[in-house]
Formats: structure tokens, C-alpha cells, sequence
């Protein structure tokens, strides 16, 4: 039984692999985007982990600058996709240029709380 | 009503306190040097006429020369009066004054204009003020300047309007109007009337000036009197004005009155004693009054004071100087011939009788002193009043003298006490019996070291004879004991039988000696003022035994710290800072700081991966500026972003921020919009 499990995970692992190549690439680069994002935060948390949450605002403020950048990424993925019905009038440009304000804004209130 | 209830009690008060015995001091030359401090002019001139004429008056009465620093200015002041036709008649009056003792204007020169505002005057006058002013103008005048011929038209006529103003008790009212009426006014008055006398062309009515003999033995009615035989007059001006006006008024009259003027001669002497009590006043009109009224009292019709006083009032019986007498008048001057005798020597102690009886006193010719040379054998040391008794030689006096009937006068004889059979020793108390006795010389410090506890007692004993050799009970004997520790105990020695003794039994004064246990230092003090050799001895040590503090019992007081403790410098304080947080180390920061930037590569592999390119890069020039610039414009705020986090603030940040902002807006549009277009074009072709 246990090998027909693995068997079963192996296939199932590879159609999602298939399926997901069939994205477009606009897609996938945000998704590795998000991806980076939240490597870089789980890093950060390992580091207070060990060493303390001393300077706390200094944590948080990088905590949640990836994980910030990484929803507004997602939101980004959501308003781009084809797929998606909702957003079908919306120019891809303009959700982009939404993506950048809201990552610059995201990023000065992220550097004044770095201390 | 109340203020002389509170009068009499005040005298009351002054009766028990004072009692009888007091001497007085003729002036001296510690008035004179005062006088110079007292009447000080400002910038060189008086504020006013009146005190100038104050000022003036006084040291001329004391004899000292100051008028050549301040004559000219104030002569300057007497001229415009005389010249100005507006001057009052006070101010003319004051002019008049000053100038009778600078002499600025004298002889020939007679101020017409002066003269006939004061005849004017005195015409017109209805105030009492006014009539003093006008009629005593007009006899200074008369004395200033000669060639001039001034009489009152109707003398009588004014003397009776001045008279009308007086009043039955003797005192006088300032104006018909005014019902108050003042004993002040009284002295101005009649220094005016006997003006007014000395002006008449003709004799004034025999009987009107009786009447104001009468009125003026009415107001010595009103005298008030101190319980040390001092007289004086008192009203609202206070009691050194109006007396000084009534003596003044009181002079003035009988120097122009020839029947004479008959004053009871003790009130008289009351009056000066009263002036001489005053001392040196700090007032400029004070002194004036105290000065002006005793220069009347020294040179008067009726009766001239005389004043009986000692240099020293302490007789020395190891000394054996005699004691001195001085008899003078108020102003200091010589007295005429006259003998003092010492009528009696009252003991403090013994009530009643005398020691010394009717005992005449010598006089020395060159310092003009009476003195006491030898004293009788039983005079012993102690305090005691003397009374004098001054006999006038009735022989050839051009003046009528009076003094008092008899002075009284505190005397102290002082001698060498001594001191004998002094011994301290500690005693047993049960028995009695004497554990150790040490002999003391109290006229040096010992070192006598004794010990004792609480079971036994501490005895001081010593005699203390007079040189006639009668017990001597002084008044200060003290007995100190002084413990280690700064607290201090005070016993008191008395005397009784023939001896003076202590007895301390310890026992019953644990609790006042606060239980303290140790060394004791024993200090005895002997003093009076009739002992010449009053002492302080250290007579040594007592190591006292006492039991152990019990719980309730009081704490010895805290004796005063030293100050140069209580003000030095401090302990240094140490603070306490916040302990630093830990920070990790270095080398693991460095570390992390290394993994971190992996997940980035991480992602610029998997972007390679993918075929990431940048074909849609616009190739024409307008667009791709615009390209450019709005990759710029995001970089330069990131770049930004990184100034704000290392060194600016937020107020610069956000300054910059909105330009970089409103730039990039308008740059990302314009690249947007030209991507959006190719993108559409694309689509629909």
C-alpha cells in the first residue's frame, strides 16, 4: 500500500508540474517573485529565533516588508491572469502600475519603522 | 477714655519695673558727635527751611561749628523768601529764624516787605498758628535788625484774641472753629503772648496776665508722670514735642513777664530728668525738641535744674578708689556752690536699714566732682541704693536752682570673695559612708579622676566668705556635667547654713542622665556681680557606672552636628544605568546577512530560467527616454529610501518623495500608455 502511495503522490505531483507549465511566463515570474518574498522572511524569522527579538520594530518592519511585497505580488498575479472574468476590462499596464505605487508606498512606511 | 487707661497701666508697668532708683546723665559729648550724624543735609542745603532752622538751632545750642559748609545755600533760601512777595507767613517766620543764626541779612537792611506781610498778619490773624507765626516774625525782627521800630498797634486787643482761644483745662484750641484743642497749642500760645507782651508799646493789663498764670498752673494739672520721677506732657504730636513746646512756651513767657512765673520746682526737674531719659534720638525733630527744651531748662526765669550723676555707679572694695559725684546742669555746665551728702546706703538684702548715715561728701575744685573716699568698716560687698541729698548754698545766687528733694541711686560694691574647704567626694548611700574624697583648688582646673555607679551618691561642698567675712550666697553656682558624647547636665549648688553644697544621687537621676554610661567631664561655675573673682574650674573627671537603657526609655536629645560635616562634601552616588540588551555576535549577523541575500540569486537563476528578456523594451527614442526615466525614477526613490534609513528624516523624505513622485507619475504613464498601445495593437492585428 505504501508503494502505491508514493506511486500516487509521484503522479499527482506531476500533473500539477505539467499543469502549471501551461501558464503564462507574465505568471510564473510572479510567482517566483512571491516565492523569493517569503524565503526571505522565513529566513528573517529563523534569525530572531536564535538570536532574540531585541530591536522588535526592526523585525517587524522586515517580516513584514516581504511578506507585504509578496500580497501585493499576489494581487498583481490576480488582476493580470486572463483567466480571471473579474478583472477583464483592466489593462494589465495599469494593475502594474498599481503593483509599483503600492510597493513604494509599502516600502517608505516599512523604512521609517526599520529604525 | 482707652488711651489713657492704657496710659496709666503702661506707668503701672513702668512703677513695678523700673522702682525708684535710676540715674540720669547730663548731655555729653556723645550727644554732640551724634548730632553731626543726625542732621545730615542732603547735596548741601535741608529739605526745608524748618528743618534747616532745626538743624541749625540745635548745633549752635551744642556748640558746634558747622554753618560755614552750609550757609550759603540756605542763605540763598532765607533771601528769595524775604524777596518773594508770596511767601507764608511760616515760611517768613522760618527765614527769619535761620537768618537770626547765619546772620545773613543783619543791621540796616531790613526786609520791608517781610515786615509788613507780619504786621498784616497779625491784624488779619484768626488761627492760632497764624498769630505765633506773625508775632514771633515780628520779634525776631525787632532782634535782628536795629533802626527799626516795631510795636503792635493794639497789643491788648490781640491778646485777648489770642487768649479767647484758650480753654479752662489750660490747654488751647488752633482755631474758634475747631473744638480739639491740644497742649502743644498751649506752648505755641504762650510763646506767642509773651511775644506779644515784649511788642507792646505800653504795660498789658495786670489781670489778664493773671489769668494766664492761672491757666498755666491749670495745665501742669494735665502733667503725667513715669514711676522714675520723669514729668512730661503727651498728645497726639507725641511726648518730646509737646513738652518741648510747653518749656519752650513756658521760658519765652516768663522772660518777657517781670512779676516772675512760680513753677512747682519738682515737676520742673521731672521735666528735665524726662528730656535726659530720652538718650540720643534718631529723629531730627526729636533730637531738635530734646536740645531746644533743655537749653530752655538751662537758662530760665523760674527755676534752672540741676542734675546729679555718676561716672560709675561700681565701688571697688580691692580697689579701694573713691566713688564720684557730678552735679551740673542739663546742658553739662557748672553748678554753683552747693554741698552733696550721702543720706543713707540701703542694703538689697536687709530691708530698711542703713549701712552709711548723713555722710558729706568732699568736693575737688579742679574736676569739679564730689566724691567718696573712705567707706565705714561694716561695708561689705553686695548691691545697694544709695540716696543723695544736694544742699544749695542759698548765698549769692542770680538764678533760682532747684533739684531733686532726694536721688536714688543703684550702687554695686564688688570684692574678692573667698573660697574655702572645697572638696568633692562619692559616697555610698546607704551608709553614708564616704568611698573617695578629693580636696579641690577651684582657682585652677584639676584633674581630679573619680568613679562611681548608680548605688552612689556625688557630693560637692565649699564655703564662700565676704572680706568682712560673712556667708556669701552668690548667684549663679553651677554644677555641669558633661558626657562623652556632647550631652550636657546642669545642677544647681546651694547655699544654706554656712556652707554651699551639691549632694547627686545617682540613683534617681539614671533616667535624667539618659542612661548614658562613661566618662563624665565635672565643670563648676561661681559667679555675681559683686564678686570680683567669678570662675569656671574643670575640676576633672567621673567614669559613671549606670545600668542598661531599658526599652521606653527616652533617647539622649541629638547634639548639633559639625558643620563643616553638615556642609562638606557628599557621598559620591553611584548610578544605576539600564543594562544594555545583548546583542548577538558579530560573526552570526554576517552569516545571516549571507543567507539572506540567497533567496535573491535564487530568484535572478529561476528568472534565467524562465527566458526572462526584455524584447518589449521600446526601440523608439520618445519611449524609450520615457522607459528610461521611469526605471530611473523608481531606482532614485529606492536610493532614497536608503538616504532616509541612514541619515535623513522624514520631513526631507517626503519633500523629496512628492517631486519624485509627481516625476514618476508622469514618466510611468507615458511608458505604460505607449506599452499598453503596442500591446493593443498587437492584439488586433
Amino acid at each position: 500500500m505504501v508503494k502505491s502511495t508514493s506511486k500516487d503522490a509521484q503522479d499527482l505531483f506531476r500533473s500539477l508540474h505539467s499543469a502549471y507549465s501551461a501558464t503564462p511566463t507574465n505568471l510564473k515570474i510572479i510567482d517566483l517573485y512571491v516565492v523569493f518574498a517569503v524565503f526571505t522572511a522565513l529566513i528573517q524569522v529563523l534569525y530572531m529565533a536564535l538570536v532574540g527579538s531585541f530591536p522588535f520594530n526592526s523585525f517587524l518592519s522586515g517580516v513584514l516588508s516581504c511578506i507585504g511585497t509578496a500580497v501585493l505580488a499576489v494581487c498583481l498575479r490576480i488582476q493580470v491572469n486572463k483567466e480571471n472574468k473579474e478583472f477583464k476590462d483592466l489593462a494589465p499596464e495599469r494593475a502594474f502600475a498599481d503593483f509599483v505605487l503600492c510597493n513604494l508606498v509599502l516600502h517608505l512606511v516599512i523604512i521609517n519603522f526599520l529604525g | 477714655m482707652a488711651r489713657g487707661l492704657v496710659r496709666f497701666l503702661v506707668s503701672l508697668l513702668a512703677v513695678s519695673i523700673c522702682g525708684a532708683a535710676s540715674v540720669f546723665q547730663p548731655i555729653s559729648d556723645s550727644h554732640r558727635s551724634a548730632a553731626l550724624d543726625v542732621f545730615v543735609p542732603v547735596d548741601g542745603s535741608y529739605k526745608s527751611l524748618e528743618e534747616a532752622n532745626e538743624a541749625l538751632k540745635t548745633l549752635e545750642i551744642l556748640g558746634i561749628d558747622k554753618k560755614s559748609d552750609l550757609s550759603s545755600v540756605t542763605c540763598e533760601n532765607v533771601v528769595k523768601v524775604f524777596a518773594s512777595p508770596s511767601s507764608t507767613l511760616k515760611d517768613a517766620f522760618y527765614a527769619l529764624s535761620v537768618n537770626g543764626i547765619l546772620k545773613c541779612k543783619s543791621g540796616g537792611d531790613v526786609p520791608k516787605d517781610i515786615v509788613s506781610k507780619l504786621q498784616a498778619g497779625v491784624k488779619d490773624a484768626k488761627l492760632l498758628l497764624d498769630f505765633y507765626y506773625s508775632v514771633r516774625g515780628l520779634v525776631l525782627v525787632k532782634e535782628q535788625f536795629s533802626g527799626t521800630d516795631i510795636s503792635l498797634g493794639d497789643a491788648e486787643a490781640v491778646f485777648r484774641s489770642i487768649k479767647a482761644l484758650s480753654q479752662s483745662d489750660g490747654r488751647w484750641r488752633y482755631s474758634s472753629n475747631n473744638p480739639e484743642s491740644s497742649t502743644f497749642a498751649a506752648g505755641l500760645a504762650f510763646e506767642t503772648l509773651a511775644g506779644v507782651i515784649s511788642l507792646a508799646p505800653s504795660e498789658i493789663d495786670q489781670s489778664l496776665i493773671q489769668t494766664l498764670k492761672t491757666g498755666i498752673l491749670k495745665l501742669f494739672d494735665s502733667i503725667q508722670k513715669y514711676g522714675d520721677g520723669t514729668f512730661y506732657f503727651d498728645e497726639s504730636e507725641g511726648p518730646i514735642s509737646t513738652t518741648a513746646s510747653v518749656i519752650r512756651g513756658l521760658t519765652s513767657f516768663a522772660a518777657s513777664e517781670s512779676t516772675g512765673l512760680d513753677l512747682p520746682g519738682d515737676k520742673i526737674v521731672g521735666l528735665a530728668k524726662f528730656f535726659l531719659g530720652v538718650g540720643i534720638p534718631g529723629d531730627a525733630k526729636d533730637f531738635f525738641n530734646q536740645i531746644d527744651a533743655l537749653a530752655c531748662l538751662e537758662d530760665n526765669r523760674f527755676s534752672v535744674p540741676l542734675i546729679l550723676s555718676l561716672p560709675s555707679t561700681v565701688i571697688s572694695l580691692t580697689k579701694k578708689e573713691p566713688l564720684k559725684v557730678k552735679v551740673s546742669t542739663v546742658l553739662g555746665s557748672k553748678a554753683p556752690a552747693l554741698s552733696v551728702k550721702l543720706a543713707q546706703a540701703l542694703s538689697s538684702g536687709s530691708k530698711g536699714s542703713s549701712v552709711i548715715n548723713n555722710l558729706e561728701l568732699k568736693f575737688d575744685a579742679d574736676t569739679a566732682t564730689y566724691f567718696l573716699d573712705s567707706f565705714p568698716k561694716n561695708f561689705d560687698v553686695g548691691t545697694y541704693t544709695f540716696v543723695f541729698e544736694i544742699l544749695l548754698d542759698e548765698s549769692a545766687n542770680g538764678k533760682a536752682y532747684v533739684t531733686e528733694a532726694q536721688t536714688k541711686v543703684p550702687i554695686a560694691a564688688t570684692g574678692a570673695i573667698t573660697i574655702e574647704n572645697a572638696e568633692i567626694a562619692v559616697l555610698d548611700s546607704d551608709v553614708g559612708s564616704v568611698e573617695s574624697q578629693k580636696k579641690l583648688d577651684l582657682t585652677k582646673d584639676g584633674a581630679v579622676s573619680l568613679s562611681a555607679n548608680h548605688l552612689q551618691k556625688l557630693r560637692l561642698s565649699y564655703q564662700l566668705t565676704t572680706p568682712l567675712g560673712h556667708v556669701f550666697k552668690p548667684h549663679q553656682a553651677f554644677l555641669k556635667l558633661k558626657h562623652e558624647s556632647q550631652v550636657e547636665h546642669i545642677f544647681l549648688v546651694k547655699t544654706s547654713g554656712k556652707k554651699s553644697e551639691l549632694v547627686l544621687d545617682f540613683l534617681g537621676l539614671v533616667e535624667k542622665l539618659y542612661y548614658l554610661s562613661g566618662k563624665y567631664e565635672i565643670q563648676l561655675t561661681i559667679g555675681d556681680t559683686s564678686m570680683e573673682n567669678s570662675l569656671l574650674s574643670n575640676i576633672g573627671h567621673l567614669e559613671l557606672d549606670l545600668p542598661e537603657r531599658p526599652e521606653k526609655a527616652a533617647r539622649p536629645p541629638l547634639q548639633p552636628t559639625d558643620p563643616y560635616s553638615r556642609y562638606g562634601p557628599k557621598a559620591e552616588i553611584s548610578h544605576i544605568f539600564r543594562v544594555p540588551e545583548k546583542l548577538p555576535a558579530k560573526q552570526l549577523s554576517l552569516v545571516f546577512l549571507g543567507l539572506i541575500v540567497l533567496p535573491f540569486i535564487g530568484f535572478l537563476i529561476g528568472l534565467t530560467r524562465l527566458g526572462v528578456n526584455i524584447k518589449s523594451f521600446p526601440s523608439s527614442v520618445g519611449a524609450a527616454t520615457s522607459a528610461l526615466l521611469f526605471h530611473g525614477g523608481i531606482g532614485a526613490v529606492l536610493l532614497l529610501y536608503v538616504l532616509f534609513w541612514v541619515k535623513l528624516d522624514l520631513f526631507t523624505t517626503l519633500k523629496a518623495l512628492s517631486l519624485l513622485g509627481v516625476f514618476l507619475l508622469f514618466v510611468g504613464h507615458r511608458t505604460l500608455s505607449h506599452l499598453a498601445a503596442a500591446s493593443n495593437k498587437l492584439k488586433s492585428a
